[in-house]
């Protein structure tokens, strides 16, 4: 009798965390497979259920996603080129201050924690006069440049508390056979840091593909915008097609999702242990 | 400083292992010309620093340095603290700091001690827990603004069937609305914190509990004398770095309220962005200079117990 007291408790717990956790994202779904009828009749099911929306929006049928395609791609070259770069740059920082112990690193490492800690909306404002000085608005780069900014402090902090962990005699041995501090990267110190680089890379490329605010103050052109500030954009009109607008939403927060559960095993281990160190 | 590139000294002691050790120490040495000063190693060690420190020149120093001169002026000091909507979004600011924070953090506390329950559908329902972390913001909190609307919002329509009344207009009314933004905000990080809780729990040494059952101890007492000593730091670090991360939380605020009703849910994070569309700049950076009090204990609390 205690036994299933216990038991019926912990369902007690679990349903509600189940449906506070869903209920907003099966909205999302609902929308997206609703007529526009349907959607704002408030049922839990709709009565026709219909891919009708997916189809206006891949065939970009509606002049809000006059571009859909377009910024699709925008959000995922972007993305890409924000992962690569910040796993260059935090990659060779964590291996420049963790193995060669080079001169300075720990202030660096300082500098970085500390922008690492400055929340990025109010970076956000500087940022967004220092692009305009440097004649960047408008033009993609500005936003590579300024999610690498914000990304590779934390993604050089993870790398570096990684790399502590390497056996030293590693260096010393690969030094001892005449090794060069470059073959010490490409050959030793790479392939030993694979995970925590897959965790890294992940977790910049999410940061990028998930950025709103610094995406619609940077870029405003229809064809440079990324498909956050696209789904903005629907909020600024008074007759939007909210249908659409969740479908886009929905075909725009799968990949992210998607990628984070295929690396699961790495974020968690990588970013959690690195995040909290107690 | 010492490159490290020098042998250990036991290598050139006397006695059979210099033996081997000698002709090492030269292959060393002649892979290396002999040079004075910079060794390869070092060299290498400030080329490969170089990117970051180029961009943390030109995209964190530069603009911080420029943002601060635009926020020289005092008269933008004075302007801000006429504007009734900077002392509004002050108040918020501090609510969104008090509670969302501390509900959050309970929340993250108690439910790690459920989702370590061995049990393969609590496995399933963590799985599914971290869903609101996965995604990006804007779709879901979209999606949310969309469940609130008065007139054909989900939760109205279900508050008009079950109890025949019209539910209230939640994003129209400050508190109401503020209220919301912090649940939003709760709903998007808590699986996060969560996540972070469940693997401090999982840190902990079985034996302990197993002897306090054995002992006799209420569930009330475990958590007490086992489960939070070992957990205070951890909880303590995390609602730090939680506040440090919810002073910019725009998009909580921005999404779901815009700010609105009549500006009067701003945060400050908020009302940075709002005075630079509003192409006021130094009002932008007053604000943010304005938050730096808040924010720089903070900052100085994680970096002190980070870089060590």
């Amino acid at each position: 009798m205690k036994r299933y007291l216990a038991e019926a408790k912990l369902w007690l717990i679990g349903i509600p965390v189940a449906i506070w956790t869903l209920l907003p994202i099966y909205n999302l779904f609902l929308y997206s497979i609703s007529t526009k009828q349907d959607a704002f009749a408030g049922k839990l099911w709709p009565d026709h259920p219909t891919l009708r929306n997916f189809e206006i929006v891949f065939r970009e049928q509606h002049h809000f996603l006059g571009h859909f395609w377009r910024q699709l791609g925008n959000s995922l070259l972007i993305a890409i080129a924000v992962g690569v770069l910040t796993l260059v740059v935090a990659t060779t920082a964590a291996f420049a201050i963790s193995r060669l112990k080079a001169r300075g690193g720990r202030l660096v490492l300082n500098c970085a924690l500390f922008t690492y800690f400055i929340p990025a909306a109010f970076l956000a404002v500087p940022m967004y006069k220092a692009m305009g000085a440097y004649g960047l608005l408008n033009n993609q780069w500005a936003l590579i440049l300024a999610m690498v900014t914000i990304a590779s402090p934390y993604a050089i902090w993870v790398l570096k508390q990684a790399s502590d962990k390497l056996p030293y005699e590693l260096d010393e041995a690969a030094r001892i056979d005449g090794a060069s501090p470059l073959q010490l990267f490409r050959l030793v110190y790479l392939p030993l840091m694979a995970p925590s680089l897959v965790a890294v890379g992940i977790y910049a490329l999410l940061l990028a593909w998930n950025e709103y605010l610094y995406a619609f103050l940077l870029l405003s052109r229809d064809e440079d915008v990324t498909l956050a500030v696209a789904l903005g954009q629907f909020l600024s009109a008074d007759d939007s097609p909210w249908e659409l607008l969740m479908t886009t939403g929905l075909i725009y927060a799968l990949p992210p999702a998607a990628i984070y559960y295929v690396f699961k095993r790495y974020m968690q281990s990588g970013l959690t242990a690195g995040a909290v160190k107690a | 400083m010492d490159t490290g590139a020098r042998p250990p000294p036991s290598l050139n002691c006397e006695g059979g292992i210099s033996t081997i050790a000698l002709p090492q120490i030269e292959t060393v040495g002649s892979t290396r010309p002999p040079k004075k000063g910079v060794s390869p190693w070092k060299l290498w060690g400030a080329l490969l620093l170089a990117p970051y420190v180029v961009v943390f020149i030109v995209f964190v120093v530069y603009p911080v340095g420029y943002g601060l001169w635009l926020a020289r002026h005092p008269e933008s000091y004075r302007q801000l603290l006429d504007d009734p909507i900077f002392a509004g979004s002050v108040v918020n600011t501090l609510i969104f700091l008090g509670v969302a924070i501390n509900l959050k953090m309970v929340a993250a506390l108690l439910l790690s001690g459920f989702f370590v329950q061995a049990r393969p559908w609590i496995k399933w329902l963590s799985v599914l827990f971290i869903l609101p972390w996965a995604v990006p913001s804007i779709p879901t909190i979209l999606s949310i603004r969309f469940m609130l609307n008065p007139e054909w919002g989900v939760v109205n329509q279900l508050i008009f069937k079950l109890t025949a009344e019209d539910g209230p207009n939640w994003l129209n009314d400050r508190w109401l609305a503020l209220s919301m933004a912090m649940l939003v905000h709760i709903w998007k990080s808590l699986p996060f914190w969560t996540m972070i809780m469940i693997a401090g729990r999982l840190s902990i040494a079985k034996e302990l509990y197993e002897a306090a059952s054995v002992d006799g101890a209420s569930a009330w007492q475990q958590f007490k004398f086992i489960t939070w000593p070992s957990m205070q730091t951890l909880y303590l670090t995390s609602t730090i770095l939680s506040m440090i991360w919810t002073l910019g939380d725009f998009n909580s605020v921005y999404l779901l309220t815009g700010g609105g009703p009549a500006d009067l849910t701003h945060i400050l994070a908020t009302l940075g962005i709002r005075y630079l569309r509003l192409d006021q700049v130094d009002l932008a950076m007053a604000t943010i200079v304005c938050a730096m009090p808040l924010v720089l204990p903070l900052v100085y609390f994680m970096m002190k117990r980070l870089s060590r």
